[in-house]
C-alpha cells in the first residue's frame, strides 16, 4: 500500500459521529492534502526537511487503545501537576488521566468528548487559526483531515488555573509504524490566565503529527510548553498556531530532545494592540538526529513586543535548523522585536542551518535579531581542567551553561528537573564522538 | 625534591620558546622567576599547567618524582599543581560556587576523601573569601564573568586557598594590581609558606617582592634562566634594569 492510500484508508476508518461543520472541515483538509501532497525540499520553508521517510512508508491509525506497557511509559513523563490529560495513540485515555477540581465555567478535557458535549465552546475556534491551504502547510492539512482527539482547554473570563495543565500524548505501536494526528485547541478567555505543558513521548516507529491552536483573548495570559521527546525511531511534525488579542500575553517554550526527525513551527498573530510575546526554544541531537525549528511572530498592531531566543547543541552527525520569522506591518508602529539564534556544535559534522528573517514594512519599530554558531571554549576547558576537573565533566558543565538559561526559564518545576536530567543523559550518551573532534587550538 | 625543570626546551608553532631550563624547588621554598617581556615566564607556566598548543622538544620535568609532562592537565591539578592564571577565563553560565566545589571534591576524591557536602563548603569558602576579602556576592556569579581584573586575580587566590596546592604558580598575578590586592596575593602565598608546601612567583617587576620575600630570585631571558641568587637579586634588577643582566652567565 502506498503512504497516500495507507492515509486515505486511514480516513475511512474514522469513527462518523462528527458534527457535520466537522466532517466538511475533515473533508476540505483531505481534498487539500490529497492536491499538495507531502511536503518536499523544493519548497523554501522545507529545505532543510526531508520527510521522504513519511512520504515513502505505510503508517496506520492505531486500533489499540492500551497497549502493554502505556502505564510504565507514562510514568516516565508524568508531572504530577494535579490535572494530567494523558493520550494514548492519539486518543483520550481517562483511565490515564487526572482533572481534578476545575474553576466554574473551566472545561479541560478531550477534544471529542468536548466536540460532543460542548459544540459551542469548540466550533467558533477549530480550524480557525491554523492555515492548511498553501503547499508548506500540507502536513496541517493532513492533521486538518484527522481531527478526533487531542487536549482542549477553555478558561473563561477572568479566570486563573494556576496548576499546570500536563497534557501528555504517548506513542506505543504494537505491531508496525503508526500515526497520531492529535489536535489540540485552547481557548483563554479575557483577563484569564493558564499554563498548558504539551509534552510528546514514545517507543518505537511511529509518526506523530501533531497540530495545536490557541487564541488568547485580550488582557490573557498563556505559557505553552511544546516538549518532544519522543524515540529515536520516531518521527515528529508539530505545530503551534496562536492568536492574540489586545495586551494579552503568550509565553512560548519549546524543547525538541528526540525523534530522528522532529519539526516544530509556532507562530503566533500579535492581532491588537499592545499584545506581547516570548519564544524560547532548546534543541538538543546527536546520532543523525534532525531537529528544526521554525517560528513566526507576525506583528499586525501597534505597540507589539516580541522576545526569542533560541539555543541549539548539536553533537556527532545532527542536523539543526533555525527559521524565525519576525514580520512587523505597515500598521503596526512601536514595535519591538528582539531575537536571536545561538548554537554549539560539538563535533565537526553537525550541522545547523540557521536562517533569522526580518520583514519590516513600519517605521516607527525597535529590532533586532542575532545568530552565533560556536564551539565549547578550549580556553575555559583548560581552566576547568587545570583545577582538576576532568575534561568530559569540563564539557558537561559548559554544555549545561549554554543550555541552562533556557533550562532556567523553565518554571514547571517538575518538567525542569526531568528535562535536565533528560539532557544530562543524551549528552553523556554521545561523549565517545566528542572525543574524535576535541576540536582544540594551538595557543 | 618537589619540582626539578631539567634543559627543558619548548616550542609554540614553531618558535623555540624555552631554550634549556634547569630549576629545581624544594617543599618549603618561595622562588621568584623574573624577566623582560617574550623571555618565555608564560610559555613556562603554560608548560607546567599542561595547556594545548606547547611542543616539548626537549628536556624533563620531574612533579613530586613523577614526569610531569606525562599527565593530563586535570592530574597535575589533582597532584597539588597549582596554576594561577595571568588572564583567567570568563566562564558565564557555570556558578563560582558549583566550579570551587566540584573542583575541590575532585581533588579530594584523588587524595581518598569523601566529597565535602554543601553546608560544609560553604563554610570552608566564606573564610578563605575573608582571607582574600571578597565580597561573598561572588559565589553566586559566573566564574570571573564581569569581573574587574583585579577581582579576577583575587578570585585566582581565592582557589588556590580552596585546593591548598602543593605548589602554586603564579603567573603575573601582581600585574595590574593596587597596593591592597598586592597585599592580599602576598598573604595568600605566605599562607602556603610551610615545609610542605612551595611557591613559584613569576613577574615582571620587583614590587611585590616588598611583601613577599623569596629564598630564590631568577632571572629568564631569551628561555633560559640566565641568574640566580637571593632576594638582592632582585633589588639589583630594580636598579640596573633587564637589559644589564641579560646573556649574563649563572654564578
Amino acid at each position: 500500500m502506498s503512504a497516500l492510500d495507507a492515509h486515505l484508508e486511514n480516513f475511512r476508518r474514522l469513527d462518523g459521529h462528527a458534527p457535520g461543520t466537522l466532517r466538511a472541515l475533515r473533508e476540505r483538509a483531505l481534498a487539500r492534502f490529497t492536491e499538495l501532497g507531502f511536503p518536499t525540499i523544493r519548497l523554501e520553508d522545507w529545505k532543510y526537511t526531508n520527510v521522504a521517510p513519511l512520504a515513502e512508508r505505510a503508517f496506520h491509525l492505531a486500533d489499540e487503545r492500551a497497549p502493554r506497557g502505556v502505564e510504565a511509559l507514562a510514568q516516565r513523563a508524568r508531572l504530577g501537576t494535579g490535572i494530567e490529560l494523558v493520550f494514548v495513540n492519539g486518543r483520550y485515555a481517562e483511565a490515564l488521566s487526572s482533572v481534578g477540581r476545575l474553576p466554574s465555567g473551566a472545561v479541560i478535557g478531550s477534544l471529542d468528548s468536548a466536540l460532543q458535549r460542548r459544540p459551542e465552546l469548540v466550533e467558533p475556534h477549530l480550524g480557525r487559526y491554523a492555515p492548511f491551504d498553501h503547499a508548506p502547510e500540507s502536513l496541517t492539512a493532513l492533521n486538518t483531515a484527522f481531527i478526533r482527539d487531542g487536549a482542549f482547554v477553555y478558561v473563561p473570563v477572568g479566570t486563573a488555573i494556576d496548576a499546570p495543565i500536563h497534557c501528555l500524548f504517548l506513542s506505543l505501536p504494537a505491531d508496525g509504524p503508526i500515526v497520531a494526528h492529535p489536535r489540540n485547541l485552547i481557548v483563554a478567555g479575557e483577563g484569564s490566565r493558564v499554563t498548558v505543558v504539551e509534552q510528546y513521548v514514545g517507543e518505537r516507529t511511529y509518526w506523530t503529527n501533531a497540530v495545536t491552536e490557541a487564541v488568547v483573548a485580550a488582557g490573557a495570559q498563556l505559557t505553552h510548553y511544546k516538549v518532544q521527546r519522543e524515540s529515536a525511531d520516531a518521527f515528529h511534525v508539530g505545530s503551534v498556531a496562536v492568536e492574540q488579542a489586545g495586551e494579552s500575553t503568550y509565553h512560548s517554550h519549546a524543547v525538541s530532545l528526540g525523534a530522528v526527525l522532529a519539526r516544530t513551527d509556532i507562530a503566533t498573530r500579535l492581532d491588537a494592540p499592545g499584545a506581547a510575546c516570548t519564544f524560547d526554544g532548546l534543541y538538543v541531537a546527536r546520532a543523525t538526529q534532525h531537529a528544526a525549528q521554525h517560528t513566526t511572530i507576525d506583528h499586525r498592531q501597534p505597540r507589539g513586543t516580541s522576545r526569542e531566543l533560541y539555543k541549539g547543541i548539536l553533537a556527532e552527525r545532527a542536523t539543526g535548523v533555525f527559521n524565525g520569522k519576525v514580520y512587523v506591518r505597515p500598521h503596526a508602529q512601536q514595535s519591538d522585536a528582539q531575537q536571536m539564534n545561538k548554537n554549539l556544535l560539538l563535533s565537526d559534522d553537525a550541522q545547523i542551518d540557521t536562517k533569522p528573517q526580518l520583514e519590516i514594512f513600519a517605521d516607527d519599530v525597535k529590532c533586532s535579531h542575532g545568530a552565533t554558531i560556536g564551539q565549547l571554549d578550549e580556553d575555559a576547558i583548560f581552566y576547568l581542567r587545570s583545577r582538576g576537573i576532568d575534561a568530559p565533566t569540563a564539557r558537561e558543565l559548559l554544555i549545561f551553561a549554554f543550555a541552562n538559561e533556557l533550562l532556567g526559564k523553565i518554571e514547571v518545576a517538575a518538567l525542569r528537573e526531568q528535562l535536565t536530567g533528560e539532557i544530562s543523559s543524551r549528552l553523556k550518551g554521545g561523549r565517545h564522538m566528542d572525543h574524535h573532534h576535541p576540536g582544540s587550538h594551538p595557543q | 625534591m618537589l619540582l626539578e625543570i631539567e634543559d627543558l626546551h619548548a616550542t609554540v608553532a614553531t618558535t623555540q620558546i624555552l631554550r634549556g631550563i634547569d630549576l629545581t624547588v624544594r617543599r618549603g621554598e618561595v622562588h621568584a622567576i623574573m624577566g623582560p617581556n617574550g623571555s618565555g615566564k608564560s610559555t613556562l607556566c603554560n608548560v607546567l599547567a599542561g595547556r594545548e598548543g606547547y611542543t616539548v622538544t626537549a628536556g624533563r620535568v620531574l612533579y613530586d618524582g613523577q614526569d610531569l609532562l606525562a599527565m593530563a592537565p586535570e592530574d597535575r591539578a589533582r597532584n597539588g599543581l597549582f596554576l594561577a592564571f595571568q588572564y583567567p577565563v570568563e566562564i558565564p553560565g557555570v556558578g563560582n560556587t558549583y566550579f570551587l566545589r566540584t573542583a575541590l571534591n575532585a581533588v579530594r576524591k584523588h587524595r581518598g576523601l569523601e566529597p565535602i557536602d554543601a553546608m560544609d563548603f560553604l563554610a570552608l569558602v566564606k573564610a578563605k573569601m575573608q582571607f582574600v576579602d571578597m565580597d561573598p556576592k561572588f559565589l553566586n556569579r559566573s566564574v570571573n564573568e564581569g569581573f574587574s581584573g583585579g577581582e579576577k586575580k583575587r578570585n585566582e587566590i581565592l582557589q588556590m586557598a580552596v585546593l591548598e596546592p602543593m605548589l602554586a604558580i603564579l603567573d603575573e598575578t601582581d600585574s595590574g594590581l593596587d597596593i591592597d590586592a598586592l597585599r592580599i596575593v602576598a598573604d595568600g602565598v605566605n599562607a602556603l609558606r610551610n615545609e610542605r608546601h612551595a611557591v613559584v612567583v613569576i613577574t615582571h617587576y620587583q614590587r611585590l617582592l616588598n611583601y613577599l620575600v623569596p629564598d630564590f630570585v631568577h632571572v629568564l631571558a631569551n628561555g633560559r634562566i640566565v641568574r640566580s641568587g637571593d632576594k638582592q637579586l632582585a633589588s639589583e634588577l630594580e636598579a640596573k634594569g633587564y637589559a644589564a643582566l641579560e646573556g649574563a652567565a649563572t654564578p
